[in-house]
């Protein structure tokens, strides 16, 4: 009798353990995180990136300004790329990240990060460690009130940290990838919610096996052409970038992708 | 007992795992305009010639068109034709993909043209190259002298194919041109095609007239004229010429305009000092009183379900632009900026209102939502006015003048067209000066 009862409080706590950790609604609502800067890869020096840092900051500050003068006219937003450019801006943490990786490729042997940080290499490139991190940390708080702004990031990307098993860094070269390869239809209707997504089998060149739009349904309605077209401009961009960025490692976690296609932030402008 | 808590241990952990697909949102992307080449059409060898059309340059006449049409939007990027790598008549057939995707386009426009017993087939073909499929194929056929026309519904089913809205390029513009020194100008009606071509004079030029508006149902038009100094309204049947006097009213009529069913004409009407807004049954001729207000109400414009009218009114103060249901009820002031609003046009669509603000003396055109909400302003300029839109709600053509001298010298009046998104902005060609545009809707509709 105590015996399985035992057992059966054991089970059933394991179970509720379980539970908390893989159902999302049991998640707390998140801590400020630090938000996800999309990333284009961009090819390191055998220096380290730190030095970048105050650029990226002036640049940002600029941008910062260029918004401003831009809510003082009352003239519909021009250019719409000049918007983009601060977001591209490597932030210097994630630079870290991202050389961590390229470094990985380049040597095999070395897996462990720890390790690779603690080289005589690295001690020689960075002098005050201190100095770097208050700036990185400036950088962060810059961008953390942008984020504010905009919850609807926030919120989709949380929902990423917690679903992919891709890092930060990982998942925003292969944004940064499919940005570029994407012509957004520029005549849609901003005020319809328009989402198309795509799910992709892979292979492990990054090249693509399989692309299948999952509303499929949709697209033959004759009421919804504006879908229709944007299914196809997301199936052009995923052809055209073809092969895909992907990690070197961890086959299958990446091997099936979603990708969910939005335009709306963009046409609104 | 244990192995099994263990398995099912292990099999919930692993379910929780295989669950979590990755899922990468994209919501930027390239916002420039899509690079689309256009061959030329291949002339059939078979094809007879026809009088005063040189039919074996009429293939590279007609992509040329297509072409232009498409730079015209804003939206597309016609690549260079020196660039292309397969003859016209074999890309028809079946084009080497991967040769056109090296020049870096994403869609190919291919045709063929034979002119034959006095008529003209023209058939496309649009290609998605990134999938390597065909998106859509077409024939049509036509006296060979229509071949403008027809480039033009060609561009209008690639355009439809390619956005998921409808083209707006078979269609025509109305216009006021203007001639002469600024305090002697000559005023006639006349009509173009969308790209500038074929202009033609409806009216001779001994009356002035004043804003032509096209029925959204057919091609009349009902547009203001003096007669003996009186302004009186008149409808005119661009396909017959014939034109006639819509009542004799005994005070001053302004600003008509069709009902979306084009069964109807509302305008504005001064008694006494007042304006007030009144519709017109054209069948029985039947004058209806909307707004009794003893402010100046004026330049109404139905939606395009009918169900309501947007008009300009200064009962409060200065002149703002109002909304109320189509007999007169619910008056709302939509419009609380700074600075003076006019000319309110509902899109064909019905989700936007389009208008003229005025505000330290310089005139906008802008755009904002039916209930006054998210006003944008698209552009600035010393004097601009009456935005009229294109048939699918994307594009507006409005006029310009430029500031003159004390003696009205350096005077110009011309039409400019702008994208709801305040990009690509645009001077339309016309062969003289021109003022109060007016767009119409697909002719082959």
């Amino acid at each position: 009798m105590v015996r399985s009862l035992i057992y059966s409080l054991t089970f059933h706590s394991a179970l509720i353990f379980l539970t908390i950790l893989s159902l999302p609604f049991m998640l707390r609502e998140p801590i400020n995180l630090p938000p996800i800067v999309s990333v284009e890869l961009i090819q390191i020096s055998d220096k380290t990136s730190i030095p970048y840092a105050p650029k990226a900051r002036k640049i940002i500050e600029e941008a910062k300004k260029k918004e401003k003068e831009r809510l003082v006219s009352e003239q519909a937003p021009p250019a719409a790329k000049a918007k983009e450019k601060p977001d591209r801006i490597p932030l210097p943490n994630e630079k870290k990240e991202e050389k961590q990786i390229v470094k990985k490729k380049q040597n095999p042997e070395e897996i462990k990060p720890q390790i690779r940080q603690a080289s005589e290499f690295e001690k020689k490139e960075i002098i005050d460690t201190n100095q770097i991190a208050a700036l990185i940390d400036k950088a962060k708080e810059e961008e953390a009130v942008k984020q504010k702004k905009s919850d609807k990031i926030t919120q989709s990307s949380q929902k990423n940290k917690f679903a992919t098993g891709l890092t930060l860094s990982q998942e925003d070269a292969l944004k940064a990838q499919i940005f570029g390869c994407w012509s957004v239809p520029l005549g849609l209707p901003y005020d319809e919610n328009l989402l198309v997504r795509i799910k992709l089998k892979l292979k492990k060149d990054g090249t693509i096996m399989k692309s299948e739009i999952l509303d499929h349904q949709r697209m033959n309605k004759p009421d919804q052409r504006f879908y229709k077209v944007l299914a196809e401009s997301a199936l052009r961009a995923v052809r055209l970038c073809q092969p895909l960025k992907v990690p070197p490692t961890g086959y299958d976690k990446w091997k099936e992708l979603q990708l969910n296609f939005n335009p709306t932030e963009m046409l609104k402008g | 007992m244990k192995k099994i808590l263990l398995i099912l241990i292990f099999k919930i952990i692993l379910i929780s795992k295989a669950s979590a697909l990755i899922e990468i949102d994209i919501t930027r992307g390239n916002l420039d305009p899509l690079p689309i080449a256009i061959s030329p059409l291949h002339v059939d060898i078979k094809s007879e010639n026809f009088e005063g059309i040189k039919i074996k340059e009429l293939g590279e006449e007609i992509s040329k068109l297509i072409e232009n049409n498409f730079r015209s939007t804003g939206l597309f990027n016609p690549l260079k034709k020196e660039a292309f790598v397969q003859k016209p008549d074999i890309a028809h057939l079946k084009p080497r993909f991967e040769d056109w995707r090296l020049i870096k386009a994403q869609a190919l426009v291919t045709g063929k043209i034979l002119v034959k017993n006095g008529k003209l087939k023209v058939e496309f073909r649009l290609w998605d190259l990134a999938a390597a499929k065909e998106m859509t194929a077409l024939a049509f056929t036509t006296t060979p002298s229509n071949w403008r026309r027809v480039s033009h519904i060609i561009s209008d089913k690639i355009y439809e194919r390619l956005t998921g809205e409808e083209g707006y390029f078979d269609t025509r513009i109305i216009y006021v041109s203007e001639s002469g020194p600024k305090n002697q100008r000559i005023k006639k009606l006349a009509i173009m095609d969308q790209d500038g071509a074929n202009t033609k004079y409806l009216t001779l030029g001994n009356e002035l007239v004043l804003t032509p508006r096209f029925n959204p149902t057919n091609q009349m038009v009902t547009y203001m004229s003096y007669f003996r100094n009186m302004p009186r309204v008149y409808l005119l049947d661009i396909e017959t010429g014939t034109q006639e006097v819509v009542g004799n009213f005994p005070g001053m009529t302004f600003a008509p305009r069709f009902s979306p069913d084009g069964k109807k004409i509302v305008m504005s009407f001064a008694k006494e000092g007042n304006s007030d807004i009144y519709t017109m049954d054209l069948d029985s001729r039947v004058v209806e009183r909307i707004t009794d207000h003893s402010s100046i109400d004026t330049s109404p414009s139905f939606s395009p379900d009918g169900k309501f009218i947007a008009f300009n009114s200064d009962r409060s103060g200065l002149q703002q632009i109002y909304v109320m249901r189509s007999d007169g009820s619910g008056v709302k002031r939509i419009t609380f900026g700074n600075g003076i609003y006019g000319t309110p046009v509902w899109s064909p669509r019905g989700d936007l209102i389009a208008f003229t603000k005025m505000r330290k003396g310089r005139f906008y055109i802008g755009v904002m939502r039916t209930d006054g909400t998210g006003e944008r302003l698209l552009t600035e300029n010393y004097y601009q006015e009456a935005p009229s839109w294109s048939p699918n709600g994307r594009v507006l053509v409005f006029y310009r003048e430029t500031k003159s001298g004390s003696k009205g010298e350096g005077f110009s009046a011309k039409l400019w067209s702008i994208d709801i998104t305040g990009y690509n902005e645009r001077r339309l060609k016309t062969e003289t000066d021109a003022s109060d545009p007016s767009w119409s809707s697909l002719l082959s509709k």
